[in-house]
């Protein structure tokens, strides 16, 4: 019981006739890094500020460190370190006098709340130039370290960072993100983090759940939510032609008496050929006997991406069922 | 439980390091920013020009003043300063009743708006702080800030008076003078609620400044016209009118007026800074025989003004207990 840091129960936020979110029923364990996945408009936002006692859930509870958030939100901001998704700074105040106002609205002394700032702005690699600077001349991924620091500077037990790779180019979201991964297994923390950057969430969290239309559809860890997705298709092979194929393609329906082959769809230079069994070798032997330059035979495999945009597309809940 | 278990040493350890209430962090963080702002250097001028102007022409024409005085016992020399004009200039208080709304409303108009545009008060809220805490602290910085400017205007202008005239002060002038800044204070923070609740009802600055100076220039300029043409609508049937009527008439438009705040202000100001002043509406010739007509005491000029005090703050109450209901459920997400 002790082990479960945040516990969402039948939470459902309304906004009039509009259902923000539905039901959500979810439970994070101490010490995991948990991603929330969702197109824009899903709910993850409203879900976190349920979290964090910023807005009133209609119905359902949601604890945090075994607090009741709506209740007693003050003792769960206590605890909680919270990155909203654009984060913003007073542009007229240095970093470090933003970052020491947080500090001290958190109940640390005046006395020492300048050396903490100063750690934990060396924590997230923040320059020494850079302190004294102020923060309208912040880059977006400096601004997204101060956030980090601003969240860290409060000794959190729990940390919720809302889309924190948003803007940011690809270099800084790799480096933000394993800063998230070495401070979590450093000091024990539990993330929650939402995003739409799928490949990026994939590096760095435990446990994913797929978020749609205020509904959580899936959670698990990324192998698992894989395997029981994408059973019917078990393999998936696409082929590369040096020279287009002509439409319809004639020896698609010689392919499909494989008796393992399913579907075949052809574009241009590519075909993608999927079935129940691996049967890459047979098929590249037939089309070398049928005279095709084939320039490469590359063997699919699926990442949350896929899983993502199966539910993305046609956020069909049939598919779980199956 | 161990969630639980740990959120209770925290407090704890919290209390033992008897760390400051967040509320005056917040305050002096308020204040700081407001003395950083090109605004408030802009205001600061302003209100210093008008008050040193306002003070020189009377300072030169105060020897006129004081010669006209017979008996030295009501010289109010020092009140005399505040209100003595030749004509060019409105003495400072009048300036006041239409710097007052500035003040207030350049101080708040902004304020919660601002922070939701810039992603800072969803980062605020989620501190462990209550969020009337960050409404109240907008209101208290912003007042502290007037009233300890007007307070160091008036000392300035008592001390400077002391020194040029070597008159020394009395305790029934200070007092009135106290009153006054008091007054003032009051004043611009009912522009000031008022700003800040139409900082929280509109999510664009410039909207809500646009709205405040729009309410602002009603109260000054069309208030009494459109008061005065209800009045005279109203009774241009009746025919002549009895003198008793007038009274009543004259009474009537001068309570429509009073829901104006400027009204309230100018007629409080006036009874405090000037003690000749004996009553707010018209007097007849039976209410005045056998007055002594002497200065008011300090007593009975609060006793006038007491009505327009009450007044002023329950409006100003009444708007930070709007604005309250209306942030305390707000969504605050950008």
């Amino acid at each position: 019981m002790d082990k479960q840091v945040i516990a969402l129960k039948g939470l459902t936020k309304k906004y009039g006739t509009f259902t923000a979110v539905n039901e959500l029923d979810l439970t994070i364990n101490k010490g995991e890094i948990f991603g929330l996945l969702g197109p824009n408009g899903a709910g993850k936002t409203t879900t976190i500020l349920m979290m964090m006692g910023l807005t009133e859930p209609s119905a359902g509870t949601a604890h945090v460190c075994g607090v009741n958030s709506t209740k007693n939100p003050l003792a769960v901001k206590k605890v909680v370190g919270y990155m909203p998704d654009n984060v913003g700074f007073y542009d007229n105040m240095t970093a470090l006098e933003n970052l020491m106002y947080i500090g001290e609205l958190n109940g640390i002394p005046r006395s020492e709340v300048q050396k903490d700032a100063k750690a934990v702005m060396e924590m997230v690699g923040l320059p020494e130039e850079a302190i004294h600077k102020k923060t309208a001349a912040y880059s977006r991924g400096m601004k997204q370290r101060l956030g980090l620091a601003e969240v860290l500077i409060k000794k959190p037990q729990v940390v919720i960072l809302d889309e924190p790779t948003l803007g940011i180019d690809p270099s800084g979201v790799k480096e933000f993100l394993s800063l998230i991964l070495r401070l979590s297994r450093e000091k024990g923390l539990t993330v929650l983090l939402s995003s739409h950057h799928l490949h990026q969430v994939q590096q760095v969290c435990d446990r994913v759940g797929i978020f749609v239309n205020g509904e959580l559809l899936i959670e698990g860890d990324i192998a698992s939510l894989s395997s029981r997705l994408f059973t019917g298709k078990s393999f998936e092979v696409n082929v590369t032609f040096k020279n287009p194929i002509d439409l319809p393609w004639k020896h698609e329906t010689e392919l499909l008496q494989f008796p393992s082959i399913r579907e075949i769809s052809v574009e241009a230079h590519d075909a993608w050929i999927s079935g129940s069994e691996d049967v890459t070798p047979d098929i590249v032997r037939f089309l070398v006997e049928k005279g095709y330059p084939i320039m490469g035979v590359q063997k699919k495999e699926y990442g949350l991406e896929d899983i993502y945009q199966k539910y993305f597309e046609n956020t069909i809940k049939e598919n779980i069922d199956q | 439980m161990k969630g639980i278990i740990n959120a209770l040493d925290i407090n704890a350890s919290v209390r033992d390091e008897k760390q400051q209430n967040p509320f005056w962090i917040l305050v002096r963080k308020e204040i700081a920013g407001h003395i950083r702002s090109w605004r408030f250097v802009i205001l600061l001028v302003l209100v210093v020009l008008t008050f040193w102007g306002a003070t020189a022409v009377a300072m030169n024409n105060i020897k006129d003043t004081v010669a006209k005085v017979k008996d030295l016992e009501t010289l109010f020399l020092y009140l005399k300063i505040l209100t003595t004009t030749e004509g060019t200039l409105p003495p400072f208080h009048v300036f006041l009743n239409f710097l007052g709304p500035l003040l207030g409303i350049s101080l708040g108009f902004d304020a919660i708006n601002s922070e939701q545009q810039n992603g800072t008060l969803t980062r605020i809220m989620a501190q462990p702080i209550y969020r009337d805490n960050l409404l109240l602290s907008k209101f208290v910085s912003s007042l502290l800030l007037v009233g300890t400017l007007l307070l160091s205007l008036s000392l300035l202008m008592i001390g400077g008076g002391m020194l040029i005239t070597g008159v020394m002060i009395e305790i029934e002038e200070l007092i009135r003078i106290l009153c006054f800044i008091v007054l003032c204070t009051v004043y611009v923070g009912f522009w000031l609620g008022l700003s800040i609740l139409l900082s929280i009802v509109f999510k664009q600055a410039s909207t809500s400044a646009l709205t405040a100076i729009g309410v602002w220039l009603f109260f000054t300029v069309f208030y009494q016209i459109v008061v005065n043409m209800v009045v005279t609508m109203l009774t241009s049937g009746s025919g002549e009118l009895s003198q008793l009527q007038v009274m009543h008439l004259n009474e009537m438009i001068l309570n429509f007026l009073r829901l104006a705040p400027s009204q309230l202000y100018a007629d409080a100001t006036t009874t405090l800074l000037m003690p000749s002043v004996r009553s707010l509406g018209p007097v007849t010739m039976e209410q005045m025989a056998g007055a002594i007509p002497s200065p008011l005491s300090i007593r009975d000029s609060l006793m006038i003004v007491w009505p327009q005090l009450t007044g002023l703050i329950a409006a100003t109450l009444l708007c930070f207990a709007f604005s309250y209901y209306l942030f305390m459920r707000r969504e605050i997400r950008t």
